[in-house]
């Protein structure tokens, strides 16, 4: 008994023909895994592992080179929320916007709310200067965002 | 007459991203003409007489690097595009591909044609959410149409196109980078030669090419050569090696701006029009300092300092082509990302920003970049913190200096690229900065711990 599910499992096998190399499959399920486990525990790496003929040093090598995926011990909160401090964002009140978001959450950048709704997150910039400063909520660009429009946007996701 | 905008004509039309409504604006045409009429290497000879040069920061001429492909090779070559856009302060790529996929993926089309690929992996940056949902859409509806996979136009081409999302990591743009982590490595760019047309993805030849150049060689086989040729800027009779910079280019405005957008203009507008015209001028009636003409890699420019050679005029009047920001201490042209800079921030803030990026950004892989982005985020740090050196500003552009593929000291770019803002905005700011220094005034972002990393 693994902590993947054969439906998972499933899916992450189906990426396995569009690439000449399994090896190649391994950004893909650890994106599928960090997403629904909203973290990539051991087992799991070592089922990615089995699943694309790698060792699962090989799948932990890549992993752990992307700080965006979180490892044993570390989960993510059920929404993600990162808030870009580029220099463009900058410019427009980043900082300040960070500062406001980790009192509001009551958390510091890379930690995650005691209900386990929200982790807030710093963000490089994510390609949403023409709305600066800019937040991303998982993969979503929300832009223009105002102290008032991140605590709508905070209130959204503790109440989702 | 205003420019009439080519590869945002779409843009703003509702369902611009749907395949119908591509199709009924002439969409596919291109390539079915191509793939039934013409000879891959006809294809190659119009985009290289085009003249059309990368759009992704290199500007390396698109069809010459296609014939650096090995001849009569057996295959597979593979197409690798390159959207991982995470050069600060760009978002053209965004656009194109949120808004106008099909014009991308018809280009990615002409190319495979054109090199002989029946694989294009299509390598976005995780961030870009929307644009991976609306390309792989749009890749769905074409497979749906017969326009992908087997037989296409009914003219034994054959095309997959597989979209692979990235994981938050500016060294994945790093064409070699982007592989390795296409392949599933860690995105350690590699040393080169080769290039990766001799040996690229999973060791096979490969071509990288940037969202908006593919988006260009739709335009440039729809409406030919003399169109492209009849935008922009001819080769500088005084320099031998330039190649030109024909064309249109996407601009996409940021900062300090009253209007942060992208436009497109026929290649080399100044970067004073390009603000004050198109984007508005500079917010809350203050005037421009600083700007940053082409993502952080490519430095600053000093709005206020006079133009060599030029009477009356400053860097703010420099030609956004690829030969004008290199007039002016810059890297290049990069990719056209214009950050406006007002006034009235401190150019410490800004450096010690653009430093804690490249240090949070380098791979790690060669010490002088690993170490040398971590001095230069240090020193700025101290910098903005009331507690720089008067030894401190020499060091910094000596480091600056000394990481990078110029110098021949790191394996990549970004090095290069986490040196020459640094570079640029001592040199040209040194009394901000040595003011600074001498007063040991805090920046209002010093208390800030939670980023410290
Ligand atoms: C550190 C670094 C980051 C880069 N990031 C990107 C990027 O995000 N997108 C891109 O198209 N090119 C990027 N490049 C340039 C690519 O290496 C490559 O030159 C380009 O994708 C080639 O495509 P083009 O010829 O169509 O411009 C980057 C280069 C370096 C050194
Ligand atoms: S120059 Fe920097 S980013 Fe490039 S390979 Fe070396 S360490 Fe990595
Ligand atoms: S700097 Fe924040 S989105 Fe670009």
């Amino acid at each position: 008994m693994g902590v993947l599910t054969e439906d998972q499992k499933n899916r992450i096998r189906a990426y396995i023909p569009k690439y000449p190399r399994k090896q190649a499959v391994t950004l893909p399920a650890l994106h599928l895994v960090h997403d629904e486990l909203r973290t990539v525990p051991n087992e799991a790496i070592v089922e990615i592992a089995e699943l694309l003929d790698l060792h699962p040093s090989e799948v932990q090598d890549t992993m752990t080179f992307y700080a965006f995926f979180k490892g044993e011990g570390q989960k993510n909160g059920a929404t993600r929320l990162w808030v870009c401090r580029g220099l463009a964002c900058m410019l427009r009140g980043a900082y300040e916007l960070i500062e406001h978001c980790e009192h509001k959450l009551g958390v510091h950048c890379g930690e995650t709310t005691a209900d386990g709704r929200i982790t807030l997150e710093f963000a490089e910039c994510i390609g949403a200067c023409d709305g600066a400063p800019a937040c991303l909520k998982e993969d979503v660009h929300v832009m223009d965002v105002t102290p008032e429009k991140a605590d709508q946007l905070i209130e959204e996701l503790r109440a989702k | 007459m205003p420019y009439e905008p080519v590869l945002l004509a779409r843009i703003g039309k509702p369902d611009s991203a749907k395949l119908e409504g591509y199709r009924a604006d002439g969409g596919y045409a291109t390539a079915e003409r191509a793939v039934k009429e013409m000879k891959p290497e006809q294809v190659v000879t119009q985009v290289k007489d085009s003249g059309l040069r990368g759009r992704g920061g290199a500007g390396f001429p698109c069809g010459l690097k296609w014939t650096f492909l090995p001849k009569d090779h057996p295959g597979p070559i593979y197409l690798c595009v390159n959207a991982d856009e995470s050069e600060p302060c760009t978002y053209n790529n965004r656009i194109l591909m949120e808004k106008d996929p099909h014009q991308v993926l018809e280009g990615i089309m002409l190319a495979c044609f054109a090199i002989k690929s029946k694989k294009a992996f299509f390598y976005i940056r995780y961030e870009y959410g929307d644009a991976f949902r609306a390309v792989q859409g749009a890749v769905d509806d074409l497979y749906a149409a017969g326009l992908l996979g087997t037989n296409i136009f009914g003219s034994g081409f054959d095309l997959d196109v597989v979209v692979h999302r990235g994981a938050g990591a500016y060294i994945c743009g790093e064409e070699t980078g982007l592989i390795e982590s296409l392949e599933g490595k860690r995105a350690w760019p590699r040393i080169k030669p080769p290039f990766p047309a001799i040996e690229g993805a999973f060791r096979k030849p490969t071509i990288v090419n940037n969202v908006e150049t593919l988006s260009c060689v739709t335009q440039i086989m729809r409406r030919g050569i003399d169109w492209f040729k009849s935008l922009g800027v001819p080769p500088d009779p005084a320099n031998p090696r330039d190649a030109g910079s024909y064309g249109p280019k996407l601009y996409t405005l940021a900062g300090h701006v009253n209007k942060p957008v992208c436009v497109e203009l026929p290649m080399g507008v100044t970067l004073r029009e390009l603000v004050e015209v198109h984007g508005g001028g500079v917010w809350k009636g203050r005037k421009a300092k600083a700007v940053n003409p082409g993502g952080l890699s490519m430095g600053y420019v000093d709005v206020n300092a006079p133009l060599k050679g030029a009477d009356g005029k400053t860097e703010y009047d420099i030609p956004l082509d690829f030969n004008g920001p290199g007039k002016v201490g810059c890297l290049g042209l990069g990719t056209a990302a214009v950050t406006v800079i007002d006034d009235q921030t401190s150019m410490v803030d800004v450096l010690h920003n653009t430093c804690q990026f490249f240090a949070h950004e380098s791979c790690g892989q060669c010490t002088p970049c690993r170490e040398g982005t971590g001095w230069m985020l240090k020193i700025t740090d101290r910098l903005r913190r009331g507690l720089g050196r008067k030894e401190d500003l020499d060091i910094l552009i000596e480091v600056g200096d000394r990481i990078g593929i110029m110098p021949g000291t790191t394996i990549c770019g970004l090095a290069d690229g986490a040196g020459w803002p640094v570079k640029t905005a001592v040199r040209k700011f040194r009394a901000e900065f040595e003011a600074a220094i001498k007063s040991g005034e805090k920046s209002k972002y010093a208390k800030s711990l939670a980023m410290a990393h």
